[in-house]
């Protein structure tokens, strides 16, 4: 199945999640994360892709009831992400996300970009303005506000402020990222802009997304699994996924004859 | 062709009555928000022609540079002052009161409490609100103030301590449900990302949820402020209806709306200057509430965040 050289960076092993009003929304996911690398999770709605997504960086803890099984180990220390042991603080410092929708904080441009580092404690000026300047440069954003770092992160166009959550996430050098749905709020030339700089991050760090793009997933990812129904029904590379399916389920949504 | 032209017609009539009826709507909405106006102004013209004697006795400096207030005495002198020291002293102690204790309770309601137990505290809280003031000025005449005499023996009985710490507690659950509201208006959205940054919740709530929620937490002190300067019966029990020219709480005092209540008491004959003293109170009431809901207006437009 994969025939490259690849580390695997985080994975789930016969991962079940249940929401607080007692429904199972994933059923035994096997899913590997290759490190800088690339990977698509696609399905129609309600397939449970946002769910998995965001077990990785335990967002489901903000919400009473919801309840995990199985595991997702993080390397390479072996850290199983949903230990109850594990602090979800730390995982989030070590997973970080861009969300659907860009939710920029009623703050300035420069203190959005620096959150990160101020709630770990932060407050050297220089390490700041230094981190602040390279995450605006890795989300390319930093060419168009460089001169106006104080103004209100509102001022911003749409494709702009998602790029400032990615610069955001970015600034606390993050070991993966995960990007839900990042491009479904924006316009066609701003998703370009976020699609090419998805490929430029990967050279540094592992990426999960969740897309209902299937163009989107087959131009930049480099694995792929298809999800239906609280179930993983197929996992392979992107090319492979893309043209010669090995499940009819799967061809059937890649075709369009379903979903 | 007879046959559509009496369609047309019948489309034409229908469409005279919606427009009729809509216009009638429009007219019947109008009035309404003429009759808030329209009351607005009277009371406003009554305070100024009711003042105007008034003004015609006691020269509008005195009125406003004296700092004796003494209109039942045999030399009667009208100076304002010694009631706006009364009311913003109390106010302000039950500012310093309220705002940290209904603030917190606000972050804690919204960011911290548990679905059910907000649900189940809100409704109390909000039930303070329904306590008749009387209740309060006697809570404060008779367990707080003899409380304050334990631990500062030299307060009299009636001082502006004792029901401006009673006037805080009465105010909590207006900055508190007001606040909390503002709050749980932030969309999840903004808190997911800073959960998803690392931070905890107490950063969350004071970095992102506060900021982003702060027109509203304004307009909830605002809403306090204006409340303390009108309440009228805390004081008028428990503060000793003295007007001093004083900002010191452990002295007795009188506010602006204590002063008014008693003259309604019947104090003072009607028709005298003594008696139209009180509106020309009232037109300093009027105007300190009015300039703070101009502020908070203002405030509130300044601060308007946009999600």
């Amino acid at each position: 199945m994969v025939k490259k050289q690849e580390i695997i960076k985080a994975e789930s092993k016969e991962f079940n999640f249940h929401y607080a009003d007692g429904t199972h929304a994933l059923k035994d996911i096997n899913i590997p994360l290759y490190e800088k690398r690339i990977t698509a999770l696609i399905g129609p709605s309600g397939c449970g892709k946002s769910t998995f997504l965001r077990s990785f960086n335990r967002m489901h803890d903000l919400y009473p009831g919801n309840k995990y099984a199985g595991e997702i180990i993080l390397y390479p220390d072996n850290t199983n992400i949903l230990d109850k042991k594990v602090d979800p603080i730390e995982v989030r410092m070590r997973i970080s996300m861009v969300f659907q929708k860009p939710n920029p904080f009623p703050k300035s441009i420069y203190e959005n970009v620096a959150y990160g580092l101020r709630v770990r404690g932060e407050n050297n000026k220089r390490l700041l303005d230094d981190k602040v300047e390279e995450a605006l440069k890795g989300a390319s954003l930093w060419n168009e506000v460089k001169d106006r770092l104080q103004d209100l992160a509102y001022n911003l166009s749409g494709g702009q402020q998602q790029r400032l959550c990615i610069a955001r996430a970015l600034a606390t050098d993050p070991e993966i990222m995960l990007f839900d749905e990042p491009t479904s709020a924006l316009d066609p030339i701003a998703t370009v802009n976020i699609e090419e700089l998805m490929s430029e991050l990967k050279k540094k760090l592992t990426i999960l997304i969740v897309t209902h793009n299937m163009q989107q997933a087959a131009r930049i990812s480099d694995y792929t699994a298809y999800m239906y129904l609280g179930k993983m029904i197929e996992f392979d590379e992107t090319d492979i996924i893309f043209t010669n399916p090995s499940k009819k389920e799967t061809e059937d949504y890649i075709t369009g004859k379903f979903g | 062709m007879s046959k559509t032209k009496s369609t047309v017609s019948k489309a034409l009539a229908k469409n005279i009555r919606r427009n009729f009826v809509e216009r009638l709507i429009e007219w019947a909405l109008m009035l309404s928000g003429l009759i808030a106006i329209l009351i607005t102004f009277g009371i406003v013209f009554i305070l100024v022609t009711e003042s105007i004697p008034f003004f015609e006795a006691v020269s509008i400096k005195e009125f406003l540079t004296s700092t004796i207030w003494t209109p039942n005495f045999e030399i009667k002198n009208y100076g304002i002052l010694p009631l706006v020291a009364g009311t913003v002293t109390i106010t302000g102690i039950a500012l310093l009161v309220a705002i940290p204790l209904g603030t917190i309770t606000a972050v804690y309601l919204s960011e911290f409490a548990s679905h059910r137990l907000r649900e189940t505290v809100k409704p109390i809280l909000e039930l303070l609100v329904g306590v008749p003031t009387v209740v309060f000025g006697y809570f404060a005449l008779l367990l707080v103030t003899p409380l304050l005499q334990k631990i500062y023996p030299d307060l009299p009985t009636f001082n502006m301590l004792g029901p401006g710490i009673v006037m805080g507690i009465m105010i909590v659950p207006y900055i508190a449900s007001v606040a909390e509201d503002a709050m749980r208006a932030v969309p999840m959205a903004m808190r997911e990302g800073s959960y998803a940054m690392g931070a905890t919740r107490f950063q969350t709530a004071k970095t992102v949820v506060m900021p982003a929620a702060l027109s509203g937490i304004i307009a909830a002190y605002i809403l306090a402020i204006s409340r303390g300067i009108g309440e009228t019966m805390i004081v008028a029990i428990a503060a000793g209806q003295q007007p001093n020219f004083t900002f010191n709480p452990v002295e007795s005092a009188a506010t602006i709306t204590a002063y008014i209540v008693s003259v309604a008491l019947g104090d003072l004959e009607h028709g005298g200057i003594g008696y139209q003293s009180i509106f020309a109170a009232g037109i300093v009431l009027f105007i300190m509430t009015l300039s703070l809901n101009i502020l908070g207006q203002w405030t509130r437009k300044k601060f308007t965040e946009r999600y």
